[in-house]
C-alpha cells in the first residue's frame, strides 16, 4: 500500500483533550466554590478557608460535602450516559431511562428491606447491613442486572434494537417505582423516608466515610470508562465490524456494561434516581467536542460534576423565599424530560446527532 | 510463507447451517496474495457466509478455516484483523465522525488500549486517504458525504488496517457507474500491490473484467471455478441464474459480457394479459 512521502500532520488530539479537560477541571471547582458560596446563611468563602466560624463549619462541614457528592453523582451518570449511548449506538441511552438506575435502587432498597426485616427478627449484624457499603452492593449489583436485562431483552432476533431496549428501560422504572412504594410499607418509618428520597433523587449531607466509599468506586469505575473509551468509538460500529478491526466484542461490551454499572450504583447509592444527567451532558459535549469518547468519556465526567453542582444550587436556592427546596431529582427531571423529547423528534427526523 | 504461491486463505470442506437454513454444504476454497478472486451467485447461495467464515466471524460447523495459518474464528480477534480486513455491505455510522476518524479505526488492532496514534498509524492513514481519494474529504463528517464516497472511506479503513487479506462484501452494490468503476479500480490496485482480494459480487460483468479468478457458487456449494472467460459460459450462467442470457465479450479485453434476456418494447412476454 503507498504511504505517502511528505511528513504527516501531527495529531491534535492530546491538545484538544488537555484543553477540554482543563476546562472541565475550571467548571467543577467554579461550580463547587459557586454552591459553597451561597445559601441562606451569607458566609464569606475568605473567613471559612481562614477557619473562622460559623463560616467554616458551614461552609467546610456542611455545604461542601453536598457539593462533593454532587459532583461525584454528576461525574458518575454524565460518564454511563455517554457509555450507554455508545453501547447502544443511540443518544437517547441514559442510566435512568433505561432503568439502570431503576435496578440499583431496587438492588439498594431490597438490602434497606432486608436489613430491616433483620433488625425486626434482632438478627446480628442487622445495623452493619444498613450501613453504606452492603447498600452500595446492592446497588452496583442491582444496576449490573438491570443493565443485562434491558440489553438481553432489547434484542429482536440477535440484534440490537435501541428502541426496543429503551421500551424495555423506560417500563422496567415504572415497575421499580412501583415495586419500592410497596417496599415502603414494610420498613420503618424513617426507612420508609429513605426510599422515598431514593425514588425522587436528591443529594444532602453525608458522612465523610461514605463521601469516601463513593469516591472510591466513582473513580474506579469512570476511570475504567476512561480506559475504555478508545473501544467504545469501536463498539459503536456494528458488532461484525468491530470484531474484524480487532476488538473482542462480547469481552470489551462486558467490561463497559459492569463499569458503567459500577458508577451508576455508586451515583444511585449516594443520591437515589437522578434523571436526565447522562443524557445531556454528554451530547452538550458532543456537540463541541466531537463523538471521539477519548475526550467524551472524561470530559462529560468533568461537565456533569459541575452540572449537578449547579443543579443542586439551583434547587437549594431558587425556592428560598418559599422555605422549602425541591430534591435535585426534580431539577434534572425539569430539563431533562422536555430535553428528552426534543432529542427524540430530532432523531425521528434523521437529522445528525 | 516461504511459498508466495501458497493459499493465505483455506477453507476445506466447511458447512455452515442457520438454525435449519444450510448455507454451506461442504465448501473448499482457496485464495493467493496478489489475486483478485470475485465470489458469484445467485441470492442465497452462501457468498456472504463464506466470507463470515473467512473473516473469523462465524465457525464452520465442520470442516475447517484457516487464514495466513490462524484459525480465524478461534485466534484473538487482534491477531485475525492485522491480517484480514473486511469492508462490509452497509456499514453503519451511529455517531458523526470525521473521515480521518474513521479510518483511524483501521489501526485498531495495532494500537495501545487507548489508541494513541503513532507516525506509522499516521501515515498508514494518511496513505489509505491518498490511496481512496479522500484527500479533500478527510477532515468531513461521514454523515455529509454521499453513498459512494462512504464506501470509499470504508475502502481506505480496510487498507488502513495494513492487512494481507481484503474481503469486499458487494463492494458496487447501490454505487452509480463512476463509483462502481473506482470500487473496481481499487481493489485491482490492492491485489496488484501483493494482497489477497475476495469480493462477494453480483455483477457479472465487473467481476468478468476485473477479477483473475471467478467461484460461482450456488446452493452452498461451488460450482465452477476459474478465469472469468473460461467459467461465465452463457450455459454455466443459464444453469446457475435459471435465467437465459445473452454472452458476448469485450473486443478490447476479451472479457466476457452478460446480459440477461428480457422482453424489450413491443414484445409480449408469458403472462403479459393487458389487451
Amino acid at each position: 500500500m503507498p504511504v505517502s512521502p511528505t511528513t504527516p500532520p501531527r495529531p491534535r488530539a492530546g491538545l484538544w483533550l488537555a484543553v477540554a479537560l482543563a476546562a472541565g477541571v475550571l467548571a467543577v471547582l467554579g461550580a463547587v466554590a459557586f454552591s459553597t458560596a451561597l445559601g441562606p446563611q451569607p458566609v464569606s468563602l475568605r473567613a471559612a478557608l481562614a477557619g473562622a466560624d460559623p463560616d467554616a463549619s458551614i461552609v467546610i462541614g456542611l455545604r461542601l460535602p453536598r457539593a462533593i457528592v454532587a459532583a461525584l453523582v454528576g461525574a458518575a451518570l454524565a460518564a454511563a450516559g455517554a457509555a450507554l449511548q455508545a453501547l447502544l449506538r443511540n443518544p437517547l441511552a441514559e442510566p435512568f431511562v433505561l432503568g439502570v438506575s431503576g435496578g440499583a435502587a431496587l438492588g439498594g432498597s431490597t438490602v434497606i428491606v432486608v436489613a430491616a426485616a433483620a433488625a425486626r427478627l434482632g438478627a446480628a449484624g442487622s445495623g452493619w447491613l444498613l450501613g453504606a457499603p452492603p447498600i452500595a452492593l446492592g446497588a452496583v449489583a442491582g444496576a449490573a442486572a438491570s443493565t443485562f436485562l434491558v440489553f438481553g431483552l432489547g434484542r429482536v432476533g440477535g440484534r440490537l434494537v435501541p428502541e426496543a431496549a429503551l421500551l424495555v428501560g423506560i417500563v422496567f422504572n415504572a415497575f421499580v417505582a412501583g415495586v419500592i412504594t410497596l417496599m415502603k410499607m414494610l420498613v420503618p418509618p424513617e426507612q420508609a423516608s429513605r426510599l422515598l428520597y431514593w425514588l425522587l433523587g436528591s443529594v444532602g449531607y453525608e458522612t465523610p466515610g461514605t463521601i469516601a466509599m463513593g469516591a472510591a468506586l466513582v473513580l474506579l469505575a469512570v476511570g475504567t470508562l476512561v480506559a475504555l473509551s478508545a473501544r467504545l468509538n469501536v463498539l459503536t460500529l456494528a458488532d461484525d465490524e468491530a470484531a474484524s478491526l480487532g476488538v473482542d466484542v462480547p469481552r470489551s461490551r462486558a467490561l463497559v456494561f459492569f463499569a458503567a454499572s459500577g458508577a451508576t450504583g455508586a451515583a444511585v447509592a449516594l443520591a437515589g434516581m437522578v434523571g436526565f444527567v447522562g443524557l445531556i451532558v454528554p451530547h452538550l459535549v458532543r456537540r463541541v467536542l466531537g463523538p471521539d469518547h477519548r475526550r467524551l468519556v472524561p470530559a462529560s465526567a468533568l461537565f456533569g460534576g459541575a452540572f449537578l453542582v449547579l443543579a443542586d444550587a439551583l434547587a437549594r436556592l431558587a425556592f428560598l423565599p418559599l422555605g422549602t427546596e425541591p430534591p435535585v431529582g426534580a431539577v434534572t427531571a425539569f430539563l431533562g424530560g422536555p430535553f428528552f423529547l426534543w432529542l427524540l423528534r430530532r432523531q425521528e427526523r434523521g437529522e445528525a446527532r | 510463507m516461504s511459498d508466495p504461491a501458497a493459499p493465505i486463505v483455506d477453507v476445506d470442506d466447511a458447512t455452515f447451517s442457520y438454525g435449519r437454513t444450510q448455507a454451506l454444504r461442504g465448501i473448499s476454497f482457496r485464495a493467493r496474495p496478489g489475486e483478485f478472486v470475485g465470489l458469484v451467485g445467485p441470492n442465497g447461495a452462501g457468498k456472504s457466509t463464506l466470507v463470515r467464515l473467512v473473516a473469523g466471524l462465524a465457525a464452520p460447523a465442520t470442516g475447517r478455516v484457516r487464514l495466513a495459518g490462524l484459525d480465524p474464528h478461534a485466534a484473538p480477534r487482534r491477531e485475525v484483523a492485522r491480517v484480514c480486513a473486511l469492508v462490509p455491505q452497509e456499514p453503519r455510522i451511529a455517531w458523526p465522525f470525521t473521515v480521518r476518524e474513521v479510518v483511524m479505526m483501521g489501526r485498531t488492532a495495532r494500537q495501545g488500549l487507548l489508541a494513541v496514534a503513532s507516525r506509522l498509524d499516521v501515515g498508514a492513514v494518511e496513505g489509505a486517504l491518498a490511496a481512496c481519494d479522500l484527500g479533500a474529504l478527510a477532515d468531513r463528517r461521514l454523515d455529509a458525504l454521499s453513498g459512494g464516497e462512504r464506501r470509499r472511506v470504508f475502502f481506505a479503513r480496510a487498507l488502513a488496517q495494513e492487512p494481507r487479506v481484503l474481503l469486499l462484501d458487494e463492494p458496487t452494490a447501490f454505487l452509480d457507474l463512476a463509483h462502481q468503476a473506482a470500487a473496481m479500480r481499487m481493489a485491482r490496485v490492492a491485489a496488484g500491490g501483493g494482497l489477497c482480494v475476495v469480493a462477494v459480487l453480483h455483477d457479472l460483468n465487473l467481476a468478468g473484467a476485473a477479477c483473475d479468478r471467478v467461484v460461482v457458487m450456488d446452493g452452498g456449494r461451488v460450482v465452477a471455478e476459474g478465469p472469468p472467460a473460461e467459467v461465465l459460459t452463457a450455459e454455466r450462467i443459464e444453469a446457475t441464474w435459471g435465467v437465459p442470457v445473452w454472452r458476448g465479450e469485450n473486443a478490447r479485453s476479451g472479457a466476457p459480457v452478460v446480459l440477461p434476456e428480457v422482453p424489450g418494447p413491443g414484445e409480449r412476454p408469458a403472462g403479459y394479459s393487458r389487451k
